[in-house]
């Protein structure tokens, strides 16, 4: 039997009587740092750009440039809440490259947060572009009948979101820990580097069909 | 047979079929996609993000049979 099952977070210390879980410290850890590298990036813009400022345009860029490809239209609205999940998402799943540091999107609670953010925020984007009730009107399309299709698929789709991060991340760390139970010399380096792959894709995979579900809450993608 | 003894096997047989079907229908729309970027290379950028994303569907069956089996194996409710 396994020490410890994936499907419990390890609590680290008590808030009085909140439990605080390990993968709420390093998500919050790595939160203080995107917000302080872009604070610290974004205070001195130059016409004239340094190597930093380059990297990190050409990052914006081409995040913008894939959520016009989805969207068909300027990307310019999502930006922020595309760019912010996919490098959070990055950043959390190759923490676990970090010795002693667990990738908080291995335990369910950090992808299904995530995803609750996803699901609200395409209900504000579908009101703020269409008003209330043409964006409740637009669940009634294509026939009325299938309404609790409808929302069922909202709901089926923020858990599919949370359950596909979640899967992905921690069947990787299991494979990693039973691989290096195996054949703990060298053996697990293919794998490690499989890991990096596979969290990119990931982070990638949930960003894009983020925008999806909010270019078709804005009715600019057909629904998928 | 113990519920242990059911759960391991159900687990078993969840995870090895969850790793034959989608194994073949990811075969399948990688052929796919493979045959029409050789056909036109010009448009391989819309066909990778949508492979990507058709991939990541396929595979999130498996990983739903994972979770199953998982806590089948390490979060049994019938298994006191």
């Amino acid at each position: 039997m396994m020490p410890r099952s994936p499907l419990e977070s390890e609590i680290l210390f008590r808030i009085g009587v909140i439990p605080i879980a390990r993968s709420v410290v390093t998500s919050t850890c790595i939160v203080a740092l995107l917000a302080f590298v872009s604070w610290a990036i974004t205070r001195r813009f130059d016409d004239r750009p340094g190597r930093l400022q380059t990297a990190i345009e050409a990052l914006v860029v081409t995040v913008g440039d894939q959520v016009r490809g989805v969207i068909g239209r300027d990307p310019e609205p999502f930006l922020p809440i595309i760019g912010t999940l996919f490098l959070f998402i990055v950043i959390a799943n190759l923490s676990a490259v970090v010795p002693g540091v667990e990738s908080p999107t291995a335990s369910i609670e950090t992808p299904a947060a995530l995803a609750l953010a996803v699901f609200f925020s395409v209900h504000v984007y579908g009101v703020r572009e269409k008003g209330v009730f043409r964006y409740l009107a637009s669940f009634l399309k294509p026939n009325p009948l299938l309404l609790p299709i409808r929302i069922l698929s909202e709901l089926t789709r923020t858990v599919s979101l949370t359950v596909r991060l979640f899967g992905n991340m921690m069947s990787h760390e299991l494979v990693l820990g039973v691989i290096a139970a195996i054949a703990g010399l060298l053996v697990p380096i293919p794998f490690l580097a499989l890991g990096v792959l596979i969290g990119v894709i990931q982070a990638y995979i949930f960003s894009i069909l983020a925008t999806v579900y909010l270019g078709a809450a804005i009715g600019a993608v057909e629904e998928g | 047979m113990t519920i242990q003894m059911l759960s391991v096997i159900c687990a078993t047989v969840a995870v090895s079929i969850a790793a034959t079907a989608p194994a073949l229908s990811e075969a399948r729309a990688i052929v796919a996609a493979l045959e029409a970027i050789a056909r036109q290379p010009e448009s391989q950028g819309p066909i990778s993000r949508t492979l990507f994303v058709g991939l990541a569907m396929i595979e999130t069956m498996a990983i739903y049979c994972l979770v199953v089996a998982l806590v089948l194996l390490l979060a049994n409710p019938y298994a006191h």
